[in-house]
């Protein structure tokens, strides 16, 4: 069993955005845990509320439209959600920093580097003088393996490329030392031998610093040289979870198989790609049965009325789907609900 | 599948002046495709891969003369595209369709998805108005999407649906060459696969070619026959896809398929890890461009650029460490100096 602390705890958490057309729950009732040092991957298609989430973890969602309408967010068994915004504004940073996709609209265009560094450091430290503020920032500018942090400091983020620009957040984000990490698609803006020499340093951080690392992403790629655990999310729920290992070797939720089936693979050709029939839904749309059903190539008649529960199908292994429901049709069998077609078939390969 | 070669590309330059000061004067160039030499065969799928200033969305644009290339030759179907007078061309383009990376970007928000499959027919004057509402609805189901969704605007669909529109738009003058640049990479994963196996089955059922551009070497390697990498403005290596995935010879194209994070925690595999970034096209480093961050850097390979020469049957190379070659190119070198 795993012994390490739990760091991050989200409990039944509810992110709603009222827009003119409705209320759409964006978010709709998520639990999840991450353990001190652990990296956790936080994977779906665009929409699934993958983002809003870790927006919600640092109290930035933007509001109006959006609110947290429920649950809890708990951090080191301090509720984040009945804070106020000057002891969030303390935990962001010293506790929890965040990055995101695109360095350059996260970096002011106006200041140099050395500034944006320094200023984070004083912000949370008050006590530094400037000096040490700016030597602090050049050994987190070292540390993420920028060559001539010195002269860099002098530098405007234009200078940089994108690369260097992500390597110059990801500094900025852990200047404090915090404790949990928010990485929100790191490497999808940049080049893949860019995000080669990125994701090893979010790794090798990882494992020096002992950061808890929150990973958001789309590729399941990422998610499998990363991460350690993996939360699939759909439409705004979590549909499954389980350790990276599992995921690949034995995907239970027909969307998490579906979607490994999609990827194309680099390593041998597949005659054709699996797809997933129609369109990832829209936020809010489906709202009674399973928010899968309509795609599903297994859903019956209760996948439309009832939304299924987390199923515990085994150890850390979690599963929203009535196919792993103990009492119901009794099918954890794939191949019995194939039928005469065969599992293959339906997933070849 | 006949090997005649629809498309032949020889030489291709575009240079992009770099104008500076008060009077606009030239103070050199970005190569942006620098020396793209290439050929597709009718019914193949010709796939370029390369990261973001490699050049390779240049050379699609080139070919149709989007852009006007600085040198070279751009033979399509017999004919000199770069010979042909704006008017010719722009005829010419009934057989070269392009689909764009964007499809929010790329259709008319202000026109009904009716009056843009259309529009090439009219451009083209194919067909009466009648027969050209019944083509829009046919291509319309054709792509998967309902002939009733022809009154409808482009925000109505999602971003996947937009692509099927791009596509149908492409479809709708019969062409013989389809150029797709980034086609599915603004799409989410499930969709990207409806879209990469929609354009397979019309491959074979319109005999279509394609010049499939994109970042994603798995995507690449999916739907081409062969494919090209590209490397700040020239091309390093070319092979069949089978051939480039299982034995790349280019030390670039090494690293480029190591990077890709593979969906299989178990999987082992050595990662070569460049150092540094792309260099700034701007100013390219000397010799071969890819010296600065090669693993095998030679002497040789700051001072000459390789030349790109067939290595294997069709598996061509453009690296000094394929080693016959270099006495070669110093005497061509010396011999031009």
């Amino acid at each position: 069993m795993d012994e390490r602390k739990t760091v991050l705890q989200v409990k039944d958490l509810q992110t709603t955005f009222f827009t003119d057309s409705g209320e759409i729950p964006a978010v709709d009732h998520i639990d999840f845990h991450l353990k001190e040092g652990e990296v956790l991957g936080i994977v779906g298609e665009s929409g699934c509320g993958k983002s809003v989430t870790s927006l919600s973890i640092m109290g930035l969602v933007p509001k109006p439209p959006g609110k947290v309408v429920g649950g809890e967010i708990l951090f080191e068994d301090k509720d984040l959600l009945t804070m106020t915004e000057t002891q969030m504004r303390h935990i962001r940073g010293n506790d929890i920093a965040m990055i995101f996709q695109e360095p350059m609209t996260s970096l002011n265009p106006l200041f140099s580097i050395g500034n944006q560094m320094t200023e984070a450091v004083l912000i949370h430290v008050k006590s530094l003088s400037k000096k040490k503020a700016a030597a602090r920032a050049i050994e987190m500018l070292k540390l993420v393996g920028l060559p001539r942090a010195e002269e860099m400091m002098r530098d405007y983020p234009h200078q940089l490329s994108g690369g260097m620009r992500q390597r110059v957040m990801i500094a900025m984000a852990l200047v404090c030392d915090p404790k949990v990490l928010i990485a929100d698609e790191p490497t999808t803006a940049l080049d893949v031998t860019i995000q080669a020499q990125i994701l090893k340093l979010m790794r090798d951080l990882n494992t020096r610093l002992n950061t808890a690392v929150l990973l958001i992403t789309h590729d399941l790629g990422v998610v499998a040289e990363t991460c350690e655990r993996v939360i699939v999310m759909y439409a705004g729920q979590i549909i499954e979870e389980a350790s990276v290992k599992m995921i690949f070797e034995d995907p239970q939720h027909p969307y998490t198989k579906g979607l490994i089936q999609s990827v194309p693979d680099m390593r041998y050709k597949k005659e054709r790609l699996y797809s997933i029939p129609g369109n990832v839904p829209k936020p809010g749309s489906v709202l009674q049965g399973c928010r899968f059903a309509t795609r599903c190539e297994f859903a019956f008649d209760r996948c439309l009325k009832e939304n299924p529960e987390l199923y515990e199908t085994s150890d850390a292994h979690r599963t929203r789907c009535f196919l792993y429901d103990g009492e119901g049709v009794g099918m954890h069998d794939n191949k019995a609900l194939a039928g005469s077609r065969g599992i293959e078939e339906i997933f070849p390969g | 599948m006949t090997t005649k070669p629809l498309l032949e590309v020889e030489g291709l330059k575009k240079y992009f002046p770099v104008k500076k000061g008060m009077l606009g004067r030239t103070v050199g160039h970005v190569k942006a495709v620098d020396d793209v030499s290439f050929y597709v065969n009718e019914g193949e799928t010709l796939g370029i891969v390369g990261e973001s200033g490699c050049g390779k969305s240049t050379t699609g644009r080139m070919l149709m003369r989007l852009l006007e290339p600085t040198e070279g030759k751009v033979v399509f179907d017999g004919k000199d595209l770069t010979s042909l007078t704006s008017d010719e061309m722009r005829k010419t383009r009934r057989d070269i369709q392009m689909v764009f990376q964007d499809p929010y970007a790329s259709l008319n928000p202000r026109h009904t998805i009716e009056k843009i499959l259309e529009e090439p027919l009219i451009v083209h004057g194919i067909d009466n108005p009648k027969e050209r509402k019944k083509k829009v609805r046919e291509f319309l189901e054709i792509v998967g999407l309902s002939a009733y969704h022809a009154k409808r605007y482009p925000h109505q669909f999602s971003g996947g649906q937009r692509q099927r529109i791009g596509i149908a738009r492409a479809l709708m003058t019969n062409p013989k060459l389809i150029i797709a640049d980034e086609p599915v990479s603004a799409l989410d994963v499930s969709i990207q696969s409806q879209v990469l196996n929609l354009m397979q089955d019309l491959q074979k059922e319109f005999n279509l070619t394609y010049i499939f551009i994109a970042h994603d070497l798995g995507v690449v390697r999916h739907i081409s026959d062969r494919v090209g990498v590209m490397y700040l403005g020239r091309m390093v290596e070319m092979a069949a896809s089978e051939q480039l995935y299982a034995k790349p010879l280019h030390p670039y194209t090494q690293a480029l398929l190591s990077a890709v994070p593979v969906p299989d925690p178990d999987y082992q595999k050595e990662q070569i890890l460049l150092a540094g970034d792309i260099p700034n096209p701007a100013n390219p480093p000397s010799g071969c461009t890819f010296h600065t961050r090669c693993p095998h850097k030679m002497d040789i390979c700051t001072k000459f650029a390789p030349q790109l020469v067939e290595q294997d049957s069709g598996h061509s190379v453009a690296c000094h460490l394929y080693s016959d070659q270099v006495d070669n190119d110093i005497k061509q070198m010396e011999g031009s100096l």
